[in-house]
């Protein structure tokens, strides 16, 4: 069954990495939905999640190419349930039709915040879900988007389990 | 003591025990062969006539000695040459590692005369690769493309060094050679399952791939063979994996396989892929080619496991180390009535195609060779003559076949020959075709030069042969652009090179002919004139199955 998931993945902070895992992925023939790459705690390593869609198959071999990439340190197909994602959305809404008071409204009720305004414009921001940011954005576009910026999805898995680097003791434990 | 980055190089070379490199001089890397110069004593540089015929080289010299492949290149278009090359090697897990040079740093991004981001491009081709920006990472950098390109399923690794990091110094110190490979471990569960699929099905067929010889694993495969007793049938890259002769062995599966082997695989209940990845060609429809049968997967790339083919259960790991593990820990299974069965397909009329013998035609030039060539490596190029030499010729140990398999690069065969030749110093022969033939004929001139003895067949068809097959079979005979009508004479061509030649059109000159080509000291050719309409059989067309099989023309 083809699915939406999320593949987070811890990388050498170097020159080329994200374009070795992005050409990757157009090499193997799999479509990227969503991109997100920073530093994490260590300069040294970075953290990269992607979202994509397919099946078992799909999700599999992304995950197998993608660690038999020298740069790559370890990847986690991250479950749905067992994580939270964000993303974080920069709109630019039209608001010259007198419409600034509906417009409050929704960013009241979706609980995004006003980081700019003008007499004619509005400027938010609002991190969430992608599902969340899809409603709100959907209830928008009426009154007009002028300019969007994504982030693309990040994801932390909930409770204790962390992304970390694992040794070869770690992997033979595992098995 | 501080040293030039190019003298890093040729050190760090010397350190990993490359003794022999190909490649080809330039602008970016003068001052590496600067150094080539100084330690022309300790390393051997083949200059080719093309940077591609470089790579092929190296990749033949990799596969025919076990040995990492070394070739250098200049920048911009010396970088571009080694594409094709190092694709090969990469499709068919050669351990290469490739070094070019580039415009200095301060010129790198600007476009500058003979810049290209090498990097960039063979990304997809390369296991990794490398730009070199700091003189004090540049020894660390090469040690480690050593050893990514030899760990775990080998690979080309490429470095690109700008100019100026082979200029600039750094303190060195010679370290020793590092022999680290990746180990994997299966879980108990895994081995258990597949010992336990082993002994209970009736009907075992073992499918092995180039990973055998790569892994060295010839005299496990055939241990465990004996004891499972199941036949062996093997991918083209799987070929040399056990000499010809073998009782169990069945020949090559696939679209040009033996009909034997593709009908026993077809009647199998147990596929044991052993270093394959179960490519297109070998498995024609695969729906139909699992229908029913359960598959033990033993790979040393994890990627490879339900890549192509869903496998039942897997063990990833070095094939060699999985293999005898699995005879210790099995005891002789005797599997009377598949054992017939076997035998019976194998006796089959059907089993055994041969070709008109009245005129000259490829099986004998092939077994002709065959006769004379003893322990010779065979390279071949890409297309009919690869598949007949493939299904003709009795390989008798591994490493004896050198082919480009995964890439099916035409133009691969004469650089890789002349690589074969320089790593085993002895009598190398070159099937090819005059399709072939005619992409990187330019190598003679290496050949020459180096006085390799290196045997030339070239069957000429007069027509690019493979794709007026296909034409033939499946487009009604329209023979769009592959009859060629080429005036060459391949006889005074060699000779014009300074090699000597000749041409045969008929069965009683070949004989002869064979026995002089190997008689001569140096590179000779042989120009085979066969028919435009030979053609490779058996075939299963794309996406088949072996009732869809074509023995006849």
């Amino acid at each position: 069954m083809e699915e939406k998931f999320v593949m987070s993945m811890l990388v050498k902070n170097e020159a080329g990495v994200l374009t070795r895992v992005s050409s990757l992925f157009g090499r193997r023939n799999f479509n990227i939905d969503s991109l997100s790459v920073g530093e994490t705690l260590d300069r040294a390593v970075s953290r990269i999640t992607i979202t994509a869609f397919g099946d078992e198959y799909v999700k599999r071999q992304i995950q197998l190419q993608l660690e038999k990439l020298h740069d790559v340190i370890v990847v986690k197909s991250m479950n749905a349930c067992d994580c939270v994602t964000r993303e974080l959305l920069l709109i630019k809404v039209n608001v010259a039709q007198g419409n600034r008071s509906e417009v409050m409204e929704a960013i009241a009720i979706f609980r995004a915040k006003v980081i700019d305004i003008t007499t004619t414009s509005l400027t938010v921001e609002i991190t969430g879900e992608h599902s969340k940011c899809n409603a709100f954005l959907e209830y928008l576009r009426p009154f007009g988007i002028v300019e969007l910026c994504r982030t693309g999805v990040t994801a932390i898995a909930r409770g204790s389990d962390i992304l970390e680097i694992t040794t070869k003791e770690d992997k033979e434990k595992e098995n | 003591m501080k040293i030039k980055g190019a003298k890093i190089i040729i050190e760090t070379l010397l350190e990993q025990g490359v003794d022999t490199v190909f490649g080809y001089p330039g602008g970016s890397v003068l001052t590496i062969y600067d150094e080539l110069f100084k330690y022309s004593d300790k390393i051997k540089h083949i200059t080719t006539c093309h940077e591609q015929g470089a790579t092929h080289a190296a990749d033949g010299y990799a596969r025919a000695t076990g040995k990492t492949g070394v070739v250098i290149a200049t920048s911009g278009p010396g970088a571009t040459n080694l594409v094709t090359g190092i694709a090969a090697a990469y499709l068919d897990s050669t351990p290469m590692v490739a070094i070019t040079g580039n415009v200095p740093q301060n010129l790198i991004g600007r476009d500058s005369f003979q810049e290209v981001d090498i990097c960039g491009i063979t990304m997809p081709i390369t296991k990794h690769n490398y730009i070199v920006k700091d003189i004090k990472k540049l020894a660390n950098v090469i040690r480690e493309a050593f050893v990514i390109a030899n760990s775990g399923r080998p690979g080309p690794v490429l470095i690109d060094v700008p100019k100026d990091i082979q200029i600039a110094e750094a303190e060195f110190e010679n370290k020793s050679k590092i022999d680290e490979d990746i180990v994997y471990t299966n879980g108990a569960k895994a081995l258990s399952t597949a010992l336990e699929i082993i002994k209970s099905c009736q009907r075992p067929y073992i499918y092995a791939g180039g990973g055998v010889t790569i892994s060295n694993a010839a005299e496990e495969l055939k241990a465990f063979a004996n004891i499972i007793d199941a036949p062996i049938g093997t991918s083209m890259m799987g070929l040399t994996a056990v000499e010809a002769t073998n009782p169990k062995f069945l020949g090559m599966t696939g679209m040009h396989g033996t009909y034997a082997a593709n009908k026993i695989m077809s009647e199998c209940d147990l596929i044991v892929a052993i270093g394959t990845r179960f490519s297109d060609r070998a498995t024609g429809n695969k729906k139909e080619f699992i229908n029913g049968k359960k598959v033990l997967h033993i790979d040393i790339d994890p990627a490879e496991i339900g890549k192509n083919i869903p496998a039942y259960v897997s063990l990833v790991g070095d094939v060699k180390t999985v293999l005898s593990n699995l005879v210790q820990l099995l005891n002789p299974i005797k599997r009377s009535d598949w054992e017939e069965r076997v035998e019976q397909i194998k006796n089959c009329p059907d089993s055994h195609l041969d070709m008109d013998k009245t005129r000259l035609n490829p099986q004998s030039v092939i077994e002709t060779v065959n006769k004379y060539a003893k322990d010779s490596v065979i390279v071949t190029d890409v297309g009919q003559h690869q598949m007949w030499t493939a299904q003709y010729y009795k390989f008798p140990k591994p490493r004896t076949f050198i082919t480009s398999g995964g890439l099916g690069a035409m133009g691969f065969g004469l650089g890789a020959a002349i690589g074969a030749a320089v790593g085993t110093k002895y009598k190398t022969v070159l099937f090819t075709s005059d399709g072939s033939f005619h992409m990187n004929l330019n190598e003679m001139a290496t050949a020459v030069s180096n006085n390799l003895p290196v045997v030339i067949v070239v069957l000429n068809n007069n027509a690019l042969g493979m794709v007026r097959q296909w034409q033939t079979l499946f487009f009604e005979s329209r023979y769009s652009c592959t009859s060629l009508c080429r005036q060459t004479n391949y006889v005074k061509l060699a000779e014009a090179f300074g090699m000597s030649g000749q041409k045969i059109t008929q069965m009683c000159e070949l004989e002869k002919a064979v026995e002089e080509s190997f008689l001569h000291n140096g590179p000779y050719l042989i120009e085979a004139v066969i028919d435009s309409d030979e053609k490779v059989l058996p075939m299963i067309p794309p996406n088949g199955t072996i009732n869809d099989i074509i023995l006849k023309g």
